[in-house]
């Protein structure tokens, strides 16, 4: 199980939380503009890369806040995390 | 020594206070244990602990428990025991013992209380860190205890230190990310075979630990040779330690084969043991001066025999399939004299315990120096010592040998898995059918799949592969396992989770109202709610076509309190509404009520319900039971992620208020006896429209909203009034006959107006449009999902839309779920072309016919056609229809 790293309330074991999928997807501006496409790939694909990954969880079963987070998608290690609508940090590496 | 009786195969034994079930019956003389599950060929005690892959047990005492090595249950007066060839039975009694959980964050985890283990713990407890030592022995010493060397006093002392916790009989079971890991301590079964009315007979641990070190320790390895399966060939640690710690004096004359040092030490415990150890089998026929001094040398001062560069080939078997004698040849298989014996003690080699480290992706290394696969890592969250980390105590000098090459005609009956009875000939073929992989070995041959998981055999079956191929037992995979690292009994992973504290229930205010009314209950997540209200000896069916009659016919009562609700108050509230919902909300007057959907980025349909405007910045939304935390999350992600800038707030106030529905003609006549201050007329109280008012003297909150096409009203109480409300209700009723109904009557109302519900009707893959509402998508403005309308694949011809089906034959009910398929299809075999699917299916006390609802390909353009619905070997033909029945000009509404 892992233990995640809220920014707000600190680390808490995984079944407090619930999975959010990549961070930093926007939800497009100009949605009646874009091509199919494009708004296709907003709404079904997302990036899996073997190592680190930056993705959105919330503390569900706690502060019910959502929050970002890198995470090594081999090692399960933790980076730095972040609120929502701040900058992102960089990849840990 | 206290005596303590225990019965084995209906068979009364007696052992001694120290023993292990193992140690017992081998002093009593049972050497031939089993038969093995697939070759029926008799098998004995083969290991010392959980490596054992012959001799398992059923507990039919206490607990009771499938499946144990006999190795590990500590003997206890009254215990009871069956031989198992292959799978165990549960008892069909209930387990009555309690079994309980524990959660700790600690500083240190030690697994094993080793001299390795015991070592680290004292370190780290020097260093002042909370650390506990989990052991799965009764007492800690690990290798040195069953050796009965000295373990160090000062060793021992920090088990007692008060920063340090020792859990013996605690197996850890599961190594985790981030220092999780979970254990499972034995509390009560080596105290008593009856079930503990005191303690918790499992207690299963969740660490959350700092650093964990890991010094489990090792396993010896058995080698492949012809009939190596026999009951008195064991592992060599095993025997001599059965002979010289647990006076087990049933052995006259060993042989013992070895691939390294292990094996001579073994030997001169058994010598001195006293077993006529007659020869030592040695694979090598060099080995350094050091272990010369050590070992040939000591073995040929006791008189035993030493045999260079040879290894056992075949062994034969006396009368009762034990072992007899053995053959030996050089190692490439040429046969040479065969030595008398009863005891073959084989020394194949360390395997050391490498579970934990490759659960969490540590890889364990092949080291050829020391014939084994070990794991020495150091990193902040995790440590190895020991044998684990490759320190094997004393220089052993394995050979890197697994067994000889048998000819063909034996390689049938030279054993590698023996729970599997898996052999060198499976290993061969899978070679032959071109498999290289231990991956594709493994799951060709089904070795390491039995319930000691590989312990003995998987090492031995990397070997033999490799030394078949040519190559080094790393180059054909890796060593991995997945936990548990023994078997876990389900009771102990419930723990206090069951019966009624399985899973939290979920009941209104009115619930003991419905529980006297006999009413059988329907689980709709957590909720538990009527599911219809028999009279007499009423069937489902019965009760359902009453309850719907008497609803359209006069007036019927539900209670509704489950339905999800969401407070959502805020200045940008219509605004945040109007996004999320496909038709518009800030349109809505206060004091009125809307029906809406809700739609995925995809344009999904993926919830529904009535929202109320209470104030300009203050809305009460209902959703479906089912649907209300998943609704919440979403709101909340919107919120907190895209639309920070909107003012608004969430709350779940699904059990503050209870909802008591009166549905029916008679309606307005129930709610104007119980609300005589309120003008309840048509003109007064219009249709979405809400008023306060006191209900049976409490202030309510009512609602004129309808799910079944009748007048109805929906009553909101206080939640604690609830069960007051439904009592005024039913009295008021009364003269009109009011009638209790259930969920299933709620589905047959709604569906004979056509009205879906979600996740019964639509299963995701369904937009506003295939339900064929496209009058709740609003064209002036954008909300979730709308976008998605326009791709091509939504917004193409064809796809599946709602449509009734009208069964011909109306007394039949298709079962919901069933597939369509084109009238042309009908007689056709499975698989069938199907066009469609059923979703809701009822016999409709209003239509006095049955009638169902379902997706069809194209369905809005093929109401009229015949589809035929093939199940259970029938063949149903129905006509499509536009998805309502009944009431189709709404003209029940107002009563």
């Amino acid at each position: 199980m892992l233990n995640i790293p809220c920014p707000w309330c600190g680390p808490r074991d995984e079944t407090e939380f619930h999975y959010g999928s990549e961070a930093g997807v926007a939800y497009p501006e100009n949605r009646d503009e874009i091509s199919d496409e494009e708004w296709g790939k907003f709404v079904f694909i997302r990036s899996n890369p073997k190592g680190w990954f930056a993705e959105r969880w919330v503390h569900s079963a706690g502060c019910r806040r959502w929050f970002n987070v890198w995470r090594n998608t081999i090692t399960h290690e933790f980076g730095p995390t972040y609120k929502p609508a701040t900058q992102q940090p960089a990849s840990p590496q | 020594m206290t005596q303590i009786n225990f019965t084995f195969d209906g068979v009364s034994y007696q052992g001694r206070s120290g023993d292990t079930l193992a140690t017992a019956l081998l002093r009593n003389g049972v050497l031939h244990f089993t038969d093995s599950a697939y070759r029926d060929r008799p098998r004995g005690i083969v290991g010392l602990g959980y490596e054992e892959p012959n001799a398992l047990v059923n507990v039919d005492s206490g607990a009771g428990e499938p499946m144990v090595p006999a190795t590990t249950i500590e003997l206890v007066e009254g215990l009871v025991v069956r031989s198992l060839a292959g799978v165990g039975d549960l008892p069909d009694t209930r387990d009555t013992s309690r079994y309980d959980k524990k959660f700790r964050h600690i500083d240190v985890l030690v697994v094993g209380a080793g001299l390795a283990g015991l070592k680290a713990a004292a370190e780290h407890a020097a260093a002042g860190k909370d650390v506990v030592v989990c052991d799965d022995q009764p007492a800690p010493g690990g290798h040195a205890r069953l050796i009965d060397a000295e373990i160090p006093e000062e060793l021992l002392h920090v088990l007692t230190l008060p920063n340090v916790t020792y859990l013996s009989r605690t197996t850890v079971t599961g190594l985790y990310d981030q220092g999780y890991s979970v254990a499972i301590e034995r509390r009560t079964d080596h105290i008593s075979s009856k079930v503990s009315t005191d303690k918790a007979r499992i207690r299963v641990w969740h660490f959350r630990a700092a650093h964990t070190v890991l010094a489990p320790g090792a396993f010896q390895r058995h080698l492949v040779f012809a009939n190596n399966d026999r009951p008195g060939i064991m592992l060599s640690h095993a025997a001599a330690t059965y002979v010289a710690k647990y006076g087990v004096d049933i052995f006259k004359k060993a042989v013992v084969i070895t691939v390294d040092n292990q094996g001579y030490r073994d030997a001169i415990r058994l010598h001195n043991a006293g077993v006529n150890v007659v020869a030592v089998v040695d694979v090598r026929q060099k080995i350094s001066k050091e272990s010369k001094a050590e070992t040939r040398k000591v073995v040929k001062a006791l008189g035993i025999r030493v045999i260079k560069g040879s290894t056992a080939i075949n062994t034969e078997a006396d009368s009762k399939g034990c072992v007899k004698s053995v053959t030996i040849g050089n190692i490439v298989g040429d046969t040479g004299e065969t030595i008398d014996a009863d005891l073959v003690a084989v020394s194949g080699g360390w395997t050391p315990t490498v579970h934990l480290a490759t659960y969490i992706g540590i890889k364990a290394e092949w080291k050829r120096k020391k014939a084994a696969f070990v794991v020495k890592h150091h990193s902040e969250f995790v440590s190895t010592a020991g044998m684990l980390d490759g320190k094997f105590g004393g220089n052993d000098e394995p050979a890197v040998f697994f067994g000889v090459e048998v000819p063909s005609e034996l390689a049938a009956d030279a054993f590698i898995d023996y729970q599997r009875d898996a052999t060198l000939r499976d290993i061969r073929r899978a070679i032959g059918a071109g498999m290289r992989s231990i991956e594709h070995v493994k799951r060709y041959t089904a070795i390491g799949t039995a319930h000691d998981q590989g312990k003995t055999s998987g090492t031995i079956t990397m070997g033999l592969i490799s030394q078949r191929l040519g190559k080094q037992p790393d180059e054909v995979g890796s060593l991995t396992f997945r936990p548990p690292y023994i078997s876990v009994p389900f009771a102990a992973l419930a723990g206090r989770e069951r019966g009624l504290l399985l899973d939290p229930v979920r009941i209104t205010t009115i619930q003991d109202l419905h529980v006297a009314a006999d009413a059988p209950m329907e689980d709709v997540g957590q909720w538990k709610r009527p599911w219809y209200f028999p009279q007499g000896n009423e069937t489902r069916h019965e009760a359902t076509l009453r309850e719907c009659a008497a609803t359209r016919g006069s007036v019927g009562v539900m209670d509704a309190s489950t339905l999800g609700k969401i407070d959502i108050q805020g200045p940008d509230a219509a605004e945040f509404l109007d996004r999320v919902y496909t038709n518009m909300f800030s349109t809505l007057k206060v004091g009125q009520s809307r029906y809406g959907f809700m739609c995925g980025v995809d344009g999904m349909v993926f919830d529904d319900g009535v929202t109320t405007r209470l104030a300009e910045d203050h809305f009460l939304m209902t959703t479906t039971t089912g649907g209300a935390a998943k609704v919440l999350d979403w709101l909340e992600e919107w919120l907190f992620t895209e639309w920070p800038e909107l003012k608004v707030y969430c709350t779940s106030v699904t059990e503050h208020i209870s909802t008591v529905a009166i549905v029916g003609p008679k309606s307005r006549n129930v709610l104007g006896k119980l609300a005589p201050s309120l003008d309840v007329s048509n003109e007064a109280f219009g249709f979405m429209e809400n008023r306060y008012a006191d209900v049976a003297g409490i202030p309510a909150r009512i609602a004129r909203i309808s799910f079944s096409g009748e007048l109805a009203y929906e009553i909101n109480v206080d939640a604690w009034y609830g069960a007051h409300i439904w009592e005024a209700v039913m009295s008021a009723g009364a003269e009109f006959a009011i009638t209790p109904y259930g969920t299933e009557t709620l589905h047959v109302l709604r569906a004979e107006k056509g009205y879906v519900i979600l996740g019964q009707d639509t299963d995701g893959t369904q937009t506003p449009m295939d339900l064929g509402m496209d009058w709740i998508v609003s064209k002036k403005k954008d909300f979730i999902g709308k976008r998605s309308f326009a791709r091509s694949d939504t917004a193409r011809a064809g796809r599946h839309q709602l449509v009734g089906f009208m069964p011909v034959d109306g007394s039949v009910v298709i079962p919901e779920g069933a597939y369509v398929v084109n009238e042309s299809d009908a007689g056709s075999k499975p698989p069938f072309r199907h066009v469609g699917y059923v979703t809701s299916s009822y016999m409709s006390a209003a239509l006095g016919r049955s009638f169902a609802l379902g997706m069809l390909a194209n369905g809005q353009a093929r109401h009229g056609d015949t589809v035929a619905i093939p199940y259970d070997g029938n063949v149903v033909m129905a006509q499509v229809t536009e998805p309502i029945f009944f009431d189709k000009e709404n003209t029940r509404r107002d009563g």
